[in-house]
C-alpha cells in the first residue's frame, strides 16, 4: 500500500545536543501509529518537523508526497493538526468557531473527499450537539479536548497529528477522547500519527507502535508483535497430583510440548503468561537509557 | 473558487465576528469608553480656551486632532497587543494550521479595528458636533477628506502595529511599552497642542511619524480653513500628508509580512505549550 508518510534518517540538533539521531520510518495510508517514548525522548519534535512547524537539521521527509518544510495550502489542506486549546477563540461559539474555520477549506474538495466536513454532522460525531451554541470558554476540559479533535479534522484530512493529545486529561474525558479517534478511523479511515507517553493510549488507539528513546528508534511492531519479540522469559504454572508447580522458560512452547511429552495427562490448570506490553516497554526504555546498543525490528514483513 | 480569496471572505466574516464580540464583552467595551470619555473630558475641560493667536476653541481643535491619534491607538496598540496575546495563547497557531489561515486572521484584524475606530470616531465626532463649536462638517469636502486620510492612516498605522506587536515576546513585557511609545510620539506629534509651539528639532522628529500628519489631515477636514494658520508653513499641506502616510504605509506593507511571516514561522504546539506552562506557573 502508499506510503503516506516516509522518514529517513531524520535528525535534529538544538546547539550541540542532538535531540533525533537517524529516525527513519513510514506510515501507510489508513494506518495508526503511535510514536511512544519518555518524556524528552524526541516525540514533539518529531511530529512538529511532521506538521511543517518546525525545521530539521537533515534527513528526508516525505508527508503526502511533500516535504512538509515547503508543503504549501494545498498540502496543509490535505493534513489535519490537533492542538491543545487554552484562551484561544474564548468568545466563540462552538458551532460558529467550526464552521468559520470550516470554510477555509472548501476550495480543496475533491472528487472523493467534499470538504469542509459538515458541521452538525461533526458536531454530532464528537459529540458537542448539545453544546452548539456555547461559548469555548464555558465549555468543560473535555468538551474543549473534543472541540480541539473536531477543529483538527474539520478540513476532513487525510493525516492527522496528534501530539500528547489526552496530556492533563481525566479518566473520562480520556475515555471520549479515544472513542471520538476510533470512530474517525472507523468511518473516514484516516491517517493518524500520534504522540504520546501512555503506554495503554498505544495499544487501545495504534496498529502500530514505535517506541522513541533518547532520539532513537527502539522498537516497531504491533502492541503483540512487541511483547512476543522482546519475549523474555515466559511464566507457565500447571499442576500435578494436587500440587501447584511454576516455571520461568525461554521457550514457553517447547517447555510445555517437553512437558506433555514426560507427564501427558496428569498435567492439570495450564497457564502460560506472557510478558505483557507494559513489562516490554520498561525493559526497553531500561535498556536503552543505560546505552545497550539493542534494536528491536518486529515489523511483520 | 481562488483559496486565497475564499480566505480572505473568510477573514472579513471574521472579522466582524469579533467586532461583534468586542462590542457585547463588557472588558472590551469599558476599555473603549473610558479611552473615549478621558479624551472627550480633556478637551471638555479646555473647550473655553482659546488657541494662541486666535480666537479658536483649543477643545475643538484637540477633538479632531484626536481622531486622528485613535487610528494610532486602535491600529498600532490594539492591533499589536492583540497579535502578542493571540500568538501567546495559540489563535495564531491555529491559523497556521489551516490552509490561507494566517491571510484570513489578518483580514479579520484589519475588519476588527476597522470597526473599532469607525465607532469611537462616530461617537467622538456626535458628541463633538453637539457640546463643541466651530466644527467644520457642513462641506461635502470634509467627509472627503476625513475619509481618505482615515483610510490611509490606517494603512500607515497597522503594519507598524503587526511589526511591534510580532517583536514583543510576551503581553507581559510588551504592556507598559505601548503607553510610552504612544504618549512620547503624542507629545510631539501636535495632538494636543500645534506643533509649531515645540522646538524646532522636536519639531522634526514629529514630522518623520505618521501620526503628525494623521492629526494634520484630520484637522484640516474638520476645522475651518483658516486655521490653518498655527500649522507648520500656515498650510494643510494635503500633498505632503499624502506623500507621508504613503511612504509609511508603502514601507509597512513590505516589511511587515516578512516580520510576521518570520514571528508565525516559530509558532508550534511545543511552544505554546511552553507559555502555557509559563503562565499557569505565574498565576
Amino acid at each position: 500500500m502508499e506510503d503516506v508518510l516516509d522518514v529517513r534518517d531524520l535528525r535534529m540538533r538544538y546547539g550541540k545536543t542532538d535531540v533525533l539521531n537517524g529516525v527513519s520510518f513510514a506510515v501507510r495510508r489508513g494506518e495508526v501509529l503511535a510514536l511512544l517514548g519518555p518524556n524528552g525522548a524526541g516525540k514533539t519534535t518529531t511530529i512538529e518537523i511532521l506538521e511543517g512547524f518546525r525545521m530539521r537539521s537533515a534527513g528526508e521527509v516525505s508527508v503526502l508526497g511533500a516535504d512538509p518544510a515547503h508543503g504549501g495550502e494545498a498540502w496543509r489542506a490535505r493534513t489535519g493538526v490537533v492542538l491543545q486549546s487554552w484562551r484561544d477563540h474564548a468568545k466563540w461559539q462552538v458551532r460558529e468557531l467550526l464552521a468559520h474555520l470550516g470554510r477555509y477549506y472548501a476550495p480543496y474538495s475533491t472528487a472523493s473527499v467534499t470538504r469542509p466536513w459538515d458541521v452538525d454532522d461533526l458536531l454530532e460525531t464528537v459529540g458537542l450537539t448539545a453544546h452548539a451554541r456555547k461559548r469555548v470558554r464555558n465549555l468543560s476540559g473535555g468538551q474543549r479536548r473534543r472541540l480541539d479533535v473536531a477543529i483538527g479534522i474539520v478540513g476532513r484530512p487525510e493525516l492527522l497529528f496528534l501530539d500528547e493529545p489526552t496530556a492533563g486529561f481525566d479518566p473520562e474525558a480520556r475515555r471520549d477522547f479515544h472513542d471520538v479517534v476510533h470512530r474517525l478511523t472507523d468511518r473516514e479511515k484516516t491517517t493518524i500519527l500520534l504522540t504520546t507517553h501512555d503506554l495503554d493510549e498505544a495499544e487501545r488507539l495504534a496498529d502500530r507502535i514505535l517506541i522513541l528513546t533518547g532520539g532513537t528508534i527502539i522498537a516497531d511492531g504491533s502492541a503483540d508483535e512487541l511483547a512476543r519479540a522482546m519475549s523474555g522469559q515466559s511464566e507457565v504454572r500447571w499442576s500435578r497430583n494436587g500440587q501447584r508447580f511454576v516455571h520461568a522458560a525461554d521457550d514457553a512452547t517447547a517447555f510445555v510440548r517437553e512437558l506433555f511429552r514426560q507427564c501427558g495427562e496428569s498435567v492439570e490448570d495450564l497457564e502460560v503468561r506472557r510478558p505483557s506490553l507494559q513489562d516490554t516497554y520498561m525493559a526497553l526504555v531500561r535498556q536503552a537509557e543505560q546505552g545497550a546498543p539493542h534494536t528491536l525490528t518486529a515489523v511483520a514483513a | 473558487m481562488n483559496p486565497a480569496l475564499v480566505a480572505a471572505r473568510a477573514g472579513l466574516s471574521r472579522g466582524w465576528i469579533e467586532f461583534k464580540q468586542t462590542l457585547t464583552t463588557p472588558n472590551d467595551l469599558i476599555a473603549i469608553l473610558i479611552t473615549t470619555c478621558g479624551f472627550l473630558a480633556a478637551m471638555i475641560w479646555t473647550r473655553h480656551t482659546h488657541l494662541p493667536g486666535t480666537h479658536f476653541s483649543l477643545g475643538t481643535t484637540m477633538l479632531v486632532s484626536v481622531l486622528g491619534l485613535n487610528v494610532g491607538v486602535y491600529g498600532v496598540v490594539t492591533m499589536g497587543d492583540l497579535l502578542v496575546v493571540e500568538r501567546e495563547d495559540g489563535t495564531l497557531l491555529r491559523a497556521k494550521a489551516i490552509p490561507n489561515g494566517m491571510l484570513g486572521y489578518l483580514a479579520g484584524k484589519v475588519v476588527n479595528i476597522s470597526g473599532q475606530i469607525a465607532l469611537t470616531t462616530a461617537t467622538t465626532l456626535l458628541i463633538g458636533a453637539l457640546l463643541f463649536t466651530g466644527l467644520a462638517i457642513g462641506r461635502p469636502g470634509s467627509w472627503l477628506t476625513l475619509a481618505w486620510v482615515l483610510a490611509l492612516g490606517l494603512l500607515a498605522m497597522l503594519p507598524v502595529g503587526a511589526v511591534l506587536g510580532s517583536l514583543f515576546p510576551s503581553q507581559r513585557s510588551a504592556g507598559p511599552w505601548w503607553l510610552l511609545l504612544l504618549s512620547g510620539l503624542a507629545a510631539i506629534s501636535g495632538i494636543f497642542y500645534p506643533i509649531t509651539h515645540l522646538p524646532v528639532f522636536l519639531q522634526w522628529t514629529g514630522q518623520v511619524f505618521p501620526l503628525y500628519w494623521l492629526g494634520l489631515g484630520m484637522r484640516s477636514a474638520l476645522l475651518p480653513n483658516a486655521m490653518a494658520v498655527v500649522e507648520v508653513g500656515h498650510s494643510w499641506r494635503h500633498l505632503a500628508t499624502f506623500g507621508v502616510l504613503s511612504a509609511w504605509a508603502v514601507a509597512g506593507l513590505v516589511l511587515a509580512p516578512e516580520v510576521l511571516r518570520r514571528m508565525a514561522r516559530r509558532e508550534s504546539g511545543s511552544t505554546v505549550a511552553a507559555r502555557r506552562e509559563k503562565a499557569m506557573r505565574r498565576t
